[in-house]
């Protein structure tokens, strides 16, 4: 058993509105950041697993998020997994 | 009859539902405790408003996980009739037993003022008392309330009559949503009808002194609902 850091990126899904992303662009583009565009916000779950792998701790990682930790309906989500 | 109203930690509607469905529907209420794991006795239950767990990760996602649930679940097969408000709808959601999702308004604002419905199936325990194309005046107060289903779920969902009332002005037109529902759906059915979910509260409309009593004659459709024994 190794110890894994996995890292789930969860980002609203293509055509789920985004409302929190589009102030955040009016706001960037009031800093005169005005090249910004398609600013999506999502949010970032760290957390360790014990597995026998890391192709494993994958496999965990993605039941989590098919269960728990991302709504299919309106988040898809990435993961990143390391050794601690 | 007797109704059962869930009380989650963070629930805030509990009380409302519980003070109004007994004094203005002169119905039996009885507060149920998240962590109990039989309903019997109760003919329907409610799934109030509130911020159940904080909603932390997503708006209902961790209620979903409440002991009471499980049996809730299994009462739903049954045809038990379960309505969720707000909050309530949001874990309905969560818990799959409505289609759908409930997203950030899309103005970002906390939206607590009244509004209209017009109301599409009246075939429900929630709505039988009803007219199609009949318009309800109902508060709605919540953040996040911005209906969401994919496209090949919502022609299923519209394609079914699982669509029980949109927002709509007072002479029932359909309005766009200002919290940004798609479709301007407020209410949505499970095929089977018997577990409604909706953003706007009419079990705070219950009575003239609250400042409308809209609501009282949609949950009266409840006394004319057909008993099922779970």
């Amino acid at each position: 058993m190794s110890l894994y850091i996995v890292e789930a990126e969860i980002m609203p899904k293509r055509g789920v509105n985004d409302p929190q992303g589009e102030s955040v662009l009016s706001g960037l583009k009031l800093l005169g950041f005005d090249r910004t565009s398609k600013v999506r916000v999502g949010k970032l779950i760290r957390f360790q697993v014990e597995a026998e792998s890391a192709d494993a701790a994958h496999a965990q990682a993605t039941e989590m998020c098919d269960k728990l930790l991302a709504n299919p309906v309106i988040e898809e989500y990435e993961l990143k997994v390391a050794e601690a | 009859m007797h109704v059962g109203v869930i009380s989650f930690p963070g629930s805030n509607g509990d009380h409302d539902a519980l003070a109004n469905l007994e004094s203005d529907l002169g119905v039996t209420v009885r507060r149920v405790d998240y962590r109990e794991t039989r309903l019997t006795g109760l003919d329907a239950v409610v799934l109030p408003g509130g911020f159940s767990y904080g909603d932390a990760l997503r708006c209902g996602a961790i209620a979903r996980f409440a002991p009471v649930m499980t049996e809730l679940q299994r009462a739903s097969v049954d045809g038990l009739p379960i309505l969720g408000i707000c909050n309530g709808f949001q874990v309905l959601c969560e818990a799959h037993l409505l289609p759908g999702a409930l997203l950030r308004n899309k103005t970002l604002k906390f939206h607590c003022h009244w509004t209209h419905l017009r109301f599409e199936n009246v075939s429900t325990p929630w709505t039988n008392n009803l007219e199609v194309g009949e318009v309800l005046r109902l508060p709605v107060a919540h953040g996040e309330g911005s209906y969401f289903i994919g496209a090949d779920e919502l022609a299923q969902l519209e394609g079914n009559g699982q669509v029980v009332a949109r927002y709509s002005d007072a002479a029932g037109n359909v309005v766009e949503a200002v919290n940004g529902s798609v479709n301007s759906i407020a209410a949505v059915c499970n095929e089977s009808g018997n577990v409604v979910g909706l953003m706007p509260h009419p079990e705070r409309a219950t009575n003239d002194l609250i400042g409308g009593a809209d609501g009282l004659k949609m949950l009266k459709s409840l006394l004319q609902a057909e008993p099922v024994a779970v």
